[in-house]
């Protein structure tokens, strides 16, 4: 069961149609079953069409759909700026009944604490937040596990050593993403190279392309990016180079180009959530989980010899192993000074605050 | 810097210039008849999904195009009722088109996310298209870059060259005036008005089929609102409108490279360099008030209700 409503804009009418519901509620549960259908929601920054960060959110959200059916009723809030607006649409959502409520993008952390502690008898996850309170958690992939992979197969698969990387916008995940991935490409190509251009946007197609034919104009044969659609990709194919996709596995649009793509993956997390949200076992928590707790997934690793293929896969199981972790020493930033120590790793809390550049790096970040 | 990255640096700026140019030169007719659409945006994102659709579904990139024109014009002629038959308030019309371009678009383009679709062809003469530097730039476009030009040209000469085009201006600068001397003054407000919502609906269609060949939600990002400072920016004369797309794709396209080559600009600021850029040309020929008021429609943005 779902119900649907578009863009905060509307939540307007939402609000009525959420009153018209209520009243409608007790005829609709005496027809279908005894019990109250236990209810989730979540909010998402984009639109679930992105095909990108917001839709693997969804496919998260119907997968909690199809393993619990009537037991849960799910709705979801898409493209809710971050900010004023997405407190309103949480305490929204508290307010209409939702045992548990999903925020799904970094900028909600403040709105998330805030209508928490108004609602403590509902439950919130913030993803990639990281404050906590007893009804709000908070959770995440390691996506630079799944880059230092990239940096792997581009370290055998780049002829000219660079890579263009489109970035997003100069956060930590974006850089500790970067990172991982020029330390990958450096154990099979120590020369390699990353180039950058932040593209100030998480989702703009045109600018995507743009920015990866203005890399491949200046010598990159391989096209990265951190941003959410399959433009650069496109252009990739265009221009007869090689690339990752990003988010969701977009071979649909670069059967030819795609190598593989980190995969986001919130189904069995949601669906554990929200069980544990209906029988109580729900408790307040941290999780960031990567290859091995299955919330990364890598996707088919295509359009390259069977060696490269062999040590991608070799490395995607080393890393669940545990036998490589992405961020062991040595690393040095950009100016030469050592970051990480040989033998030493860096901890959770210096990756989730990491603002500085891996030497191989071309590319400066805002001061 | 070498010659084939100048090449490939013009190639990339004349695919960014393309659809601000589409729909710049379509608002700009528009505008001269006295009509102000602020709906570019709205009709470019419903342009851009009918004719990915439409080339989805048919086969076939020119009956996608057709579409997107024909979809375009259908959405402009809803503005066309809203505020030339009952006289709505312009500015607030054109905004609501927008808000439900966004919308609407999304809705039926729902079905096409993630579906992939072959780039517009381009323009191969063997022999001519491989010549150093001219050759991929002048002869190895697609149809709709020419199609940018032609269409620019075309509504040059027939604002200033053709009796139906002086007609037409003349409703924009004195719509009683006009209506005195016996021209329906609605009537071609609405041919301007549909005419405007066509180029933008084939703009869209250049990003959905040409520039990013797939279906996004929200794809144009801004560039219908652009177009619509391009107008302004070439104060309603149609070969500024060439020099104004062509500069700010170009600054886009540059800003990126600027990055790519390592040079210490915040990011943030390249970013903003092509508005930038725009206001900077905005406040340079306001600053002259006379060419400006010599060119701008007088009766842009008014309601034209006849009083015999």
């Amino acid at each position: 069961m779902q119900m649907k409503r578009r863009t905060f804009a509307q939540g307007l009418f939402g609000g009525l149609a959420a009153g018209a519901g209520l009243l409608a509620a007790p005829r609709l549960i005496g027809r279908a079953a005894a019990a109250d259908p236990f209810k989730a929601a979540w909010i998402y920054v984009g639109p679930v069409g992105d095909f990108g960060w917001s839709y693997q959110h969804d496919q998260g959200r119907k997968a909690v759909e199809a393993a619990l059916g009537d037991q849960v009723k799910t709705t979801y809030v898409e493209s809710v700026p971050e900010g004023a607006d997405a407190e309103r649409v949480l305490r929204d959502l508290a307010s209409a009944g939702n045992g548990i409520v999903f925020a799904t993008s970094f900028g909600y952390w403040q709105p998330a604490l805030k209508v928490a502690k108004q609602f403590p008898n509902v439950k919130f996850e913030h993803a990639t937040g990281f404050k906590r309170a007893d009804n709000l958690a908070t959770y995440n992939i390691r996506f630079y596990e799944g880059r230092y992979i990239q940096g792997v197969i581009a370290g055998k698969m780049s002829k000219s050593g660079v890579v263009g990387y489109i970035g997003s916008v100069p956060i930590p995940e974006v850089i500790m993403g970067m990172n991982a991935f020029i330390q990958g490409m450096h154990t099979v190509n120590p020369a390699g190279k990353i180039k950058m251009v932040m593209i100030n946007a998480w989702y703009d197609p045109g600018k995507e392309s743009d920015a990866a034919k203005a890399l491949i104009d200046q010598g990159a044969d391989l096209v990265a990016q951190h941003t959410d659609s399959p433009a650069p990709l496109q252009t990739a194919h265009d221009r007869g180079v090689k690339g990752f996709g990003q988010a969701s596995d977009m071979i649909k649009f670069a059967p030819d180009t795609q190598l593989t793509a980190s995969v986001d993956h919130w189904d069995e997390y949601y669906v554990g959530r929200v069980k544990a949200a209906m029988d109580g076992s729900w408790k307040s928590q941290d999780v960031w989980g990567g290859l091995k707790s299955g919330m990364l997934h890598m996707a088919p690793y295509l359009n390259m010899p069977d060696d490269v293929k062999a040590l991608a896969q070799k490395t995607e199981e080393d890393i669940k192993s545990g036998a490589i972790m992405p961020f062991m020493g040595p690393i040095k930033a950009q100016d030469g000074t050592v970051k990480v120590q040989q033998g030493q790793m860096l901890d959770d809390g210096a990756i989730a605050g990491m603002d500085w550049l891996a030497e191989g790096i071309e590319g400066q970040l805002p001061k | 810097m070498n010659l084939d990255l100048v090449v490939s640096i013009a190639l990339s700026v004349i695919s960014a210039a393309t659809p601000l140019l589409l729909a710049a030169t379509g608002e700009l007719l528009t505008e001269k008849s006295g009509v102000l659409n602020l709906g570019v945006e709205g009709m470019m994102l419903v342009g851009a999904v009918i004719g990915f659709g439409a080339t989805l579904g048919s086969g076939s990139a020119i009956l996608g195009i057709l579409a997107a024109a024909i979809a375009g014009a259908a959405l402009a002629l809803i503005f066309g009722v809203l505020t030339l038959t009952l006289l709505a308030n312009q500015v607030a019309t054109g905004l609501a088109l927008t808000i439900f371009g966004v919308g609407f678009s999304a809705l039926i383009g729902a079905r096409y996310v993630g579906q992939p679709l072959p780039p517009l062809p381009k323009l191969h003469l063997p022999g001519i298209s491989d010549l150093p530097v001219l050759g991929p730039i002048v002869f190895g476009q697609d149809a709709l870059v020419y199609f940018s030009f032609a269409a620019l040209f075309g509504v040059s000469w027939f604002l200033y060259r053709s009796h139906a085009g002086l007609v037409l201006r003349a409703v924009g600068d004195s719509h009683d005036a006009a209506h005195a001397i016996g021209y329906k003054v609605t009537r071609i407000r609405y041919l301007a008005v549909a005419f405007g919502g066509a180029m933008c609906g084939i703009a869209g269609s250049y990003l959905s089929l040409a520039y990013t060949p797939m279906w996004a939600e929200n794809m144009t990002a801004g560039r219908g609102w652009i177009a619509l400072a391009l107008v302004v920016f070439a104060t309603w004369r149609p070969m500024r409108l060439l020099l104004g797309a062509y500069l700010f794709g170009g600054i886009t396209i540059l800003q990126l490279h600027i990055q790519g080559f390592g040079i210490a600009i915040p990011s943030q600021f390249v970013s903003m360099l092509p508005y930038l850029a725009t206001i900077v040309v905005l406040v340079a020929i306001s600053s002259n008030r006379t060419r400006v008021r010599l060119n701008t429609p007088a009766c842009l943005g008014q309601p034209f209700h006849a009083t015999t």
